[in-house]
């Protein structure tokens, strides 16, 4: 299964970035084979609105079925869920020990945005 | 002449300074209440509304059918207010700012035009003033179109006295542009001393000449004076901190009606941005 990690650095050993819109850097990580590929945020970073949404169409763009972040606000998770992207927030770590927590299994699915919009 | 009262922060006076200006001058006279977010005029001119005109704004709406899913309206949107999905597109349209990208670049004429209502624009009279405020809807957010409609009434035959909102971002932009004259309301507090510096930057990105009005002197410090005096910026008038001037303000009254010494105060400070206004038509 692909899924979609936020992070702040290129590697699996970076430090997950809480933020899911404005996140440094999205990893798209093969959860078998731990292959991935990441994508450089920097557009979406810089937005003036509209970041989240931006991320999602792209992390749904690229397969990925779950989003593991720490924060995701109302437009973005509404995006991701009209995708089928489902999303695991709260997170922080190390990218490769969020996966592997991931990977044990009993993540508890977000149901709505845990963070709220601003303007 | 298009003369717009502006601030930076709020709550300084540009209210109690247009509306006390335009019933000085009275016949002839345009007051456009611009600050759609919270408009306060009507409630010290009391105008007799005869009109009301609803803000109209298009949003897309997408057309599955036709929908190629090809991305180019997400690409085009500066605000990120599209996002088109595998097999859906979402609409986000309080991000849209109706700039018709989308319509205009879909290859399948999958975005159609979907209205919006922002608000609604009120025109009215009171002493011979001409009087049009705007109101933005409840849940909207996209205030320039409004100010935009108020000032497309703009008759340069007569004096339009533009009282703008706070800030210096998109709605006060929309205020002031084209403008003949800036007049900016401060007080000399440190809070208004600085965003009346941001008032004033953005002033001058314009290139719009500009006074200012200083309320509620008598508190504070001098500062607003210095700096007035360092960027060249002609002090116009000035309102002492008086607590009569408060009664009135807070019983919803107009100063030169109650104290009518005031009512040549403000043709005074009419006639130092008309002076002003002249001396830059004859700079050009």
């Amino acid at each position: 299964m692909k899924i979609a990690v936020t992070s702040q650095g290129k590697s699996l050993d970076s430090q997950l970035d809480p933020r899911f819109g404005r996140a440094a850097y999205i990893l798209v990580v093969d959860t078998e084979t731990l292959e991935f590929e990441a994508f450089d945020n920097d557009t979406n970073k810089n937005a003036f609105k509209g970041a989240g949404i931006q991320a999602a169409a792209m992390i749904s763009d690229k397969d990925a079925e779950v989003l593991l972040t720490g924060f995701c606000g109302p437009n973005a998770f509404e995006t991701l869920n009209a995708a089928g992207v489902k999303v695991v927030s709260d997170q922080s770590g190390r990218v490769i020990d969020v996966i592997q927590r991931f990977k044990q299994g009993g993540a508890v699915y977000a149901q709505s945005a845990n963070k709220d919009g601003h303007w | 002449m298009i003369i717009s009262v502006a601030s930076g922060k709020g709550g300084t006076g540009k209210t109690t300074v247009s509306t006390n200006l335009a019933l000085s001058i009275g016949q002839g006279v345009q007051l456009f209440d611009c600050d759609v977010e919270e408009p306060n005029a009507h409630l010290f001119l009391h105008p007799s509304i005869h009109k009301i005109e609803p803000v109209i704004a298009p949003v897309p709406k997408i057309d599955l059918e036709k929908c190629s899913f090809c991305k180019k309206c997400m690409d085009i949107c500066r605000f990120g207010a599209l996002a088109v999905l595998k097999k859906n597109v979402l609409v986000f349209e309080n991000l849209c700012h109706s700039c018709g990208g989308c319509f205009e670049i879909c290859p399948e004429h999958a975005v159609l035009e979907k209205e919006r209502s922002l608000g609604d624009i009120e025109h009215g009279t009171v002493n011979g003033i001409s009087f049009i405020d705007g109101r933005l809807a409840i849940g909207q957010v996209m205030v320039p179109p409004i100010i935009k409609k108020i000032r497309s009434y703009t008759d340069p035959n007569m004096i339009t006295l533009i009282d703008a909102p706070p800030g210096t971002s998109c709605p006060v932009i929309a205020a002031m542009n084209k403008a003949d004259f800036i007049l900016l309301v401060t007080e000399p507090t440190p809070f208004g001393l600085h965003d009346l510096k941001l008032a004033v930057e953005t002033v001058k990105i314009l290139g719009i000449p500009c006074g200012l009005v200083i309320n509620r002197v008598g508190i504070g410090n001098d500062a607003v004076n210095q700096y007035a005096k360092k960027e060249n910026i002609p002090v116009l008038m000035e309102i002492p901190f008086d607590k009569k001037i408060a009664q009135i303000y807070s019983r919803g009254e107009m100063i030169v009606d109650k104290i009518p010494e005031y009512k040549d105060k403000f043709l005074d400070l009419f006639k130092k941005i008309v002076a002003l206004v002249e001396k830059k038509e004859g700079s050009k």
